[in-house]
């Protein structure tokens, strides 16, 4: 099953408590979003293990029940 | 990393292909959005590539994911480097950051 967007919200707050979470359904279909992660916990680290953060966030469900989930990360000031 | 064939072969590609991307389908015909964005990045580039298709083989499907720790296709490889994925790839080239990359690693950009 697909998962909502109040979920992967709620996953990604979950693990960094700080983030602005935005996520937009792409296609309106359940299953390709894209997300906006803001957070300080992001601070210092390379794009890929600010991408890294958020994917472990949803616990292996990212490439799985989580089609696509087109991602974009930046540090809070 | 010991003991996995796989991973073996994984390692093996990356030490032989200086520019690697595990795609789904092949440059001129992805089979994935995603993996066709990150080509036509690359060919915009002018970067030459070799490139896998996970779609013929199932081990390096799964078995990237675990060699890269990172949970989607496409992935793309400099040197040996695990740069990205398709979000990754898109914004450096917006930010104007992946020319910089390829030429400091003494990557040939033909349309630099």
């Amino acid at each position: 099953m697909a998962m909502s967007a109040r979920e992967i919200e709620l996953a990604i707050r979950a693990a960094l408590p700080d983030a602005d979470v935005t996520i937009t359904d792409l296609a309106g279909d359940g299953d390709h979003y894209a997300a906006m992660v803001v957070s300080g916990a992001f601070k210092g680290k390379t794009r890929v293990q600010q991408h890294k953060m958020v994917y472990d966030a949803l616990s292996g469900r990212m490439g799985g029940q989580l089609h696509a989930l087109s991602l974009q990360t930046s540090v809070k000031d | 990393m010991n003991d996995n064939p796989t991973h073996d072969r994984i390692a093996k590609d990356l030490a032989e292909n200086e520019v690697l991307l595990f795609m789904k389908g092949t440059p001129v015909f992805p089979q994935c959005g995603f993996s066709a964005a990150v080509v036509q990045v690359l060919s915009e580039l002018g970067v030459k590539f070799k490139s896998v298709d996970v779609l013929k083989d199932a081990e390096i499907r799964q078995g990237i994911k675990e060699f890269s720790n990172w949970p989607t296709i496409p992935q793309l490889y400099v040197k040996g480097e695990f740069v990205g994925g398709c979000d990754i790839i898109k914004e450096m080239f917006e930010q104007g950051e992946l020319e910089p990359f390829f030429a400091e690693r003494g990557i040939a950009l033909a349309n630099a």
